[in-house]
């Protein structure tokens, strides 16, 4: 079953340029696919699209086979999650649990029912500790893990990361991506991941990437590095282990194509 | 001897009960033309600490020198507009701080201020905007519309235009694709090679191995490392302590060290790195 279809989907801001141009590609359900291009390739923008946060000019966008349309709008926006990359422009409420609650509150969720619902994804981010605590007193990736706790209690089928992690320090990121890894693990949720972090594309089921509003190229990791001058093309970088394995073939070591430092390393030892 | 700091710690909100510690007698010598990293963990002291530098925050023990000035808690310090235009502090995100309606009269804002004429100004508007890589075509253009990388070298060129002696940077790259973050480093790089001390803040430790001299751990508020680069990669368990992922080359190292292969301490770029690999995998194979 697919989770998204993008057919020739087409977007423009200012009715001139298309930020998103004649745009086509699947991602299965239960995936985790990781979305990546240069600055304004057009990457946030189809995150959006699919998020039914702008809307197209044409094409057509199916999520869990519902079309994206005004009938199945408030469908559509309550299966697709999406975490933003400003840690501080997505806190709205004035403690943790507020701030959790807050979507709940729009569904209409009762209150005796609020608690419990609270407690299970605080927990699942690791934020029980601070369910009391003001957004001012949180870091960068522990408001992160409240945004996705409060978008996870709307139990959407599909979670958009929209550079959530590129504002974070270190520590912050590795919580988020510690999260987001579990959730893969543990649940049948669809995740698409926008990133910069060529390290974690290579950990992905699938790649879609995007070249000036265009997808480049849309398939799992290994077909994407397939072709290291279409990646550089792109102005995308290689990972270490294609950089370090272009630099031994120059010393006549040919080695078979790895995109992980431990494949390179297996190959190295065999 | 252009940046010294002697016994500097600086207490937010102090006599009230929300004062906060945020340095605590910092001592570190900065050499003229060097391009060093500051790095630590959020919550560190790092942005304070660079804020002291153009005497944004003044020190409230202790002093800071920077170049011929001297700055002392407890001290009115004089000759701060000079000072501000002797060192160019580029914030993080620098790009929300646009404002003017083209991003020339953005760019020669900063050399206005300080005094230039309006053709003075200009021209070092354009020759800052050049040394970014935005030519006359994006001048009459609101910065507004602008791309976010493109922004970031607009007011990267504000700060340029000033032509600052040091140059300050927090996270320069940071929400940069690869491609225009590599570009913005060898910017950083080739000023740094024209002469200009450069200090960054940054948590990218690939960046830090490739382009800097030298590396400042603070931690809690304290300075816990000065080091050259090179000996502070060399070993990879003091990265882990203060929980930072060494670059990939270094791991790489101890992955094939741990199976048998033994390289030089020295060996740090990739080039050099793989022609060893080469040889051993040879030999044994």
């Amino acid at each position: 079953m697919k989770a998204v279809e993008v057919e020739n989907l087409t977007f423009s801001y200012d009715l001139e340029v298309n930020a998103i141009d004649g745009v086509s590609f699947s991602i299965e359900s239960g995936s985790y696919t990781t979305v990546i291009g240069h600055n304004g390739s057009g990457k946030s923008t189809l995150a959006k699209l699919i998020a039914g946060l702008l809307e197209k000019k044409s094409g057509k966008i199916t999520i869990d086979g519902f079309e994206l349309n005004e009938e199945n709008l408030r469908e559509i926006r309550n299966r697709v999650g999406i975490v933003f990359q400003n840690p501080d422009n997505q806190f709205i409420g004035s403690t943790v649990r507020d701030d959790i609650a807050f979507g709940l509150e729009n569904h209409c969720v009762p209150r005796e029912e609020m608690d419990d619902i609270i407690n299970r994804y605080a927990e699942q981010v690791r934020m029980t500790k601070y369910l009391d605590h003001e957004p001012t007193l949180l870091s960068g990736g522990q408001k992160q893990r409240v945004a996705i706790a409060g978008i996870l209690a709307m139990k959407p089928d599909i979670l958009i990361f929209d550079e959530a992690t590129s504002m974070l320090d270190p520590k912050g990121k590795d919580e988020i991506k510690r999260v987001i890894r579990d959730l893969h693990r543990e649940s049948s949720m669809t995740i698409i991941s926008i990133t910069h972090d060529i390290e974690e594309v290579t950990t992905a089921d699938n790649v879609v990437a995007m070249y000036k509003g265009k997808v480049a190229m849309c398939g799992t990791p290994e077909q994407f590095f397939a072709d290291p001058s279409q990646v550089r093309k792109i102005h995308l970088e290689l990972p270490f282990a294609m950089q370090m394995e272009e630099e031994l073939a120059k010393q006549g070591l040919k080695l078979d194509r790895t995109i992980t430092m431990e494949g390179l390393v297996e190959q190295l030892c065999r | 001897m252009p940046i010294k700091f002697e016994h500097v710690s600086h207490t937010y909100g102090e006599g009230t009960p929300f004062c906060y510690n945020a340095l605590n007698d910092v001592n570190l010598e900065l050499k003229e033309g060097k391009f060093t990293a500051i790095i630590g963990q959020t919550g560190s002291g790092k942005s304070t600490l660079i804020q002291h530098l153009n005497a944004l925050l003044l020190p409230t023990a202790g002093t800071v020198y920077v170049l011929d000035r001297k700055i002392t808690a407890g001290h009115q310090p004089k000759k701060l507009k000079s000072l501000r235009q002797d060192v160019g502090l580029v914030f993080q995100f620098p790009e929300y701080q646009l404002f003017e309606e083209t991003v020339l009269k953005d760019v020669a804002f900063g050399p206005k201020n300080f005094g230039a004429s309006e053709e003075e100004a200009n021209q070092k508007a354009r020759a800052a905007l050049r040394k970014t890589g935005l030519d006359a075509e994006y001048e009459e253009r609101s910065p507004l519309e602008l791309s976010g990388g493109q922004k970031r070298r607009v007011a990267i060129a504000g700060i340029l235009a000033m032509d600052p002696k040091i140059l300050v940077l927090d996270e320069p790259t940071a929400g940069l694709d690869p491609q225009g973050a590599a570009k913005m480093m060898e910017l950083f790089d080739s000023l740094n090679r024209e002469g200009k001390t450069v200090l960054m803040v940054t948590h990218d430790m690939e960046q830090v191995f490739r382009y800097c001299d030298e590396v400042v751990v603070l931690e809690n508020g304290k300075q816990k490392i000065q080091m050259d680069v090179k000996s502070f990669f060399k070993d990879p368990e003091l990265c882990r302590q203060l929980h930072i992922l060494p670059p990939a080359l270094i791991r790489m190292k101890e992955m094939l060290e741990k199976k048998g292969f033994e390289f030089d301490e020295d060996i740090m770029d990739l080039r050099s790195f793989s022609k060893e690999v080469a040889r051993q995998v040879k030999k044994n194979g």
